[in-house]
């Protein structure tokens, strides 16, 4: 007799398609890539914990009897934290409820529909907490090693963070289902998601700002007012914070906590995520009448008309643009910065341009993406007669162009006052911006556009590759502002970044 | 007019395609301007890898490609300039509408403006997408999207057209109307080859039918043709055809 599927069985089943999605994703869905991904992986573990050793070793000695300002720096860092993880999570449930992929499959079989939802929620929750635990792991381990094993607790607050953000995505998402239904839900909550993760880190710098003239996000944490604000140190507040410094007790409360809002979030949840995953799936594409419609044929060379489509596909796709835009929120509290500081003297510059920099790049490896591998008609392109490398300078010219139209304002505020810095700032976005186009064109792939927010996890060493770029193009940019000849220090390392993204391109092999 | 004075459209000579074992091999191809060439074979016999080399989507490992006398390996540009493809998947953009679609299109192929409108007008109106010429495609069903990729690809007027599975999925309505555009093609001078599953559509379109199987050409020419090389008379298409591929298979 055929049994039903349990719980046990479905579970394996996600893990199995978990695991094999994970290692497809470290490997390129290469076998011979395998080897190179685990030596990159180890490469970029050993520069974490030198990373972690760098920012967190003189907090290893913290202990218990730390005060409000030392907890109130800890909670803020989880929290901040957590607002990353609840944004991820939401992205996760999101794509969750409108991908296709096994639905019809689900729904059509006689296993429970809410089982198999709730073990594929539990399977967000697990990808939530693994990210989480795999980028605290390099400081809690450093925290450990040089202030003992009690930190090891944060890796349980660490666990119990991710269960949380889930429980709260689940929680979010399926709010706007059945507020804004199906049909908007899916932009909105990715734009929710995308604010989310970036609001408390803006908040938090805008209000240093105000409060201490910088862009520190622990000085609004350590200012006096917030001090002022924040409760007694035996309060349960600060058990999460607690627990992290070796709290057992505290420990104990976080994580029963969160099993508990996680347990019930999928108990009542489940039920209800197959429900809106139909309503999902049977959003129909209306049709959209072009308000400005196209009477005559424009004369334009191949070029320009690449250049072309490309700015009217991005201008045309809210979503799109919400999820590459959302990269200059972060220009917001700098902006802020340059407004503020604007008559005291030109040290802000040093501090403003990195983070300008560092958007630039971001900005341009997503729109690179966009334009070269998010191609939706590449056999049409590839088969026009126009030469292999004139469309990709076409598409190059389309990304330059764009993040050009976005930072020159900034560039040309920043002239008015020093025209130095502007000079390096300038040149700094040109080479953050150039590096992230060559770094996508080297890993390009062929993909919708649809699937942009998946690009990140389509090559991890071109992700890995494009941050690292950005911030040495950013430090690079920094030290040049400020006369400083160790310039060419990251610059050689933003070198060293594109050589390597070179070597291991699958385009090379 | 015989063969032999007439003009070729594409001349592929030897040529041979490889991935993890060859996909086409050491191929020789003629098809002839003005005529309607379907390329029939069974799954995976080479049909497609063929086409995506001619239309130089794939480069092949050996082996030459002459489109209208062209040299299409050398001046890729310049045969790519008369040449359209249309594969079994619509790739078009959902956030342009049909119509400018059509002029990114010409600007590509580099189309005189004037001239690109009229014929984006008038292949609208064939295909009966004129009530939705202005509306994005992101709606549309995929026959709708077959018909404007299929715009798309003649509406820079090309001497050779090549065509992927192009009725798959398509209603009998829309299947008749993309059946006649070809036809239509052909009788104006153009070159049309086309692979397709649906042996019916080969046996009532087709001048010459190429049967490919692993990569070659075992059986070639009209349909009589084919019929007396299977040493069979009074078989259908779809006779001849499993017929040749057994033939082969057991060789």
């Amino acid at each position: 007799m055929i049994q039903q599927a349990s719980l046990a069985w479905l579970a394996g089943h996600e893990l199995r398609l978990g695991w094999r999605d994970w290692v497809s994703l470290m490997t390129a869905g290469g076998r011979t890539r395998g080897r190179t991904a685990f030596v990159a992986l180890i490469f970029v573990g050993i520069f974490m914990h030198l990373f972690a050793y760098w920012t967190v070793a003189t907090y290893a000695d913290a202990g218990l009897g730390s005060d409000t300002a030392a907890l109130a720096a800890i909670t803020g860092t989880l929290f901040l934290s957590w607002s990353l993880l609840l944004s991820q999570a939401m992205e996760s449930v999101t794509r969750a409820f409108y991908s296709r992929s096994d639905l019809d499959l689900i729904l059509t079989s006689p296993a429970s529909a809410r089982k198999v939802f709730a073990v594929r929620m539990g399977r967000i929750a697990m990808a939530a907490v693994a990210i989480a635990v795999l980028l605290a792991a390099p400081f809690i381990n450093i925290l450990a090693a040089l202030g003992g094993g009690r930190w090891l607790a944060a890796y349980g607050v660490v666990i119990a963070m991710g269960a949380v953000a889930t429980a709260a995505a689940l929680a979010l998402t399926i709010a706007l289902f059945r507020t804004i239904g199906a049909k908007r839900t899916r932009l909105i909550a990715q734009i929710v998601a995308a604010v989310i993760g970036a609001a408390f880190v803006i908040g938090l710098q805008v209000a240093a700002i105000f409060s201490a003239g910088n862009l520190s996000r622990y000085a609004a944490l350590q200012s006096d007012w917030m001090l002022q604000l924040a409760p007694d140190t035996a309060s349960a507040f600060w058990w999460p914070a607690r627990a992290v410094l070796g709290d057992y007790v505290a420990l104990a409360a976080v994580f029963g906590f969160a099993a508990v809002v996680l347990g019930m979030a999928i108990a009542v949840f489940s039920r209800r995520f197959g429900e809106h995953s139909i309503a999902a799936a049977g959003v129909s594409n209306t049709a959209v009448q072009q308000r400005r419609r196209v009477l005559a044929f424009r004369r334009r060379s191949p070029a320009r008309t690449l250049r072309h489509k490309e700015w009217t596909l991005l201008k045309r796709d809210p979503w799109l643009v919400s999820q590459t835009l959302m990269q200059i929120l972060y220009l917001l509290p700098p902006a802020l910065l340059l407004w503020v500081t604007f008559r005291t003297g030109h040290d802000a510059f040093i501090v403003l341009i990195p983070v300008i920099v560092m958007a630039a790049g971001q900005l341009a490896g997503g729109l690179a993406w966009l334009t070269i591998s998010g191609e939706d008609a590449p056999d049409l392109v590839s088969t026009a007669p126009i030469a292999a490398n004139r469309i990709l300078l076409a598409k190059i010219e389309a990304v330059l162009g764009m993040v050009g139209l976005i930072f020159a304002p900034i560039v040309a505020f920043l002239a008015f006052d020093a025209v130095f810095a502007a000079a390096v700032c300038g040149l700094g976005i040109l080479s953050a911006a150039a590096a992230a186009t060559t770094i996508q064109l080297c890993f390009r792939v062929q993909a919708r556009r649809s699937h942009f927010r998946r690009r990140q996890t389509s090559s991890r060493i071109a992700t890995f590759a494009e941050a690292f770029s950005s911030i040495a193009w950013a430090a690079t940019s920094a030290l040049a502002a400020a006369g400083l000849w160790q310039a060419i220090g990251p610059a050689i390392v933003a070198f060293g970044v594109l050589a390597g993204v070179w070597m291991l391109s699958p385009s090379r092999s | 007019m015989t063969s032999s004075n007439r003009p070729i459209a594409l001349a592929l000579r030897g040529v041979s395609k490889s991935f993890d074992r060859p996909a086409v091999d050491a191929l020789d191809l003629t098809i002839y301007g003005g005529e309607f060439y379907a390329l029939v074979g069974p799954n995976g016999a080479g049909k497609t890898t063929t086409l995506r080399v001619v239309v130089g989507l794939l480069k092949p490992d050996a082996g030459s490609i002459r489109i209208g006398g062209i040299d299409a390996l050398s001046d890729p540009v310049a045969a790519k300039q008369i040449t359209a493809w249309l594969s079994d998947e619509p790739m078009i953009y959902d956030k342009l509408t049909p119509y400018e679609y059509l002029e990114f299109v010409a600007g590509l192929w580099r189309i005189d403006p004037a001239v690109a409108q009229g014929r984006a007008r008038e292949l609208i109106g064939w295909l009966g997408l004129e009530p939705h010429a202005h509306e994005r495609c992101e709606g549309f069903s995929r026959g709708m999207r077959q018909k404007v990729a299929l715009a798309g690809a003649l509406v820079h007027d090309p001497k050779l057209i090549i065509l992927d599975e192009p009725l798959t999925g398509l209603d009998a309505g829309t299947a008749r109307q993309v059946k006649d555009v070809l036809r239509g093609r052909v009788r104006e001078g153009g070159t049309v080859i086309m692979t397709t599953h649906i042996l019916e559509v080969a046996e009532r379109m087709a001048d010459r039918i190429g049967v490919i199987a692993c990569g070659r050409l075992i059986a070639e020419g009209t349909l009589d043709d084919l019929r007396r090389q299977t040493g069979e008379t009074a078989t259908s298409l779809e006779d001849t055809f499993l017929t040749l591929v057994a033939e082969q298979a057991a060789a």
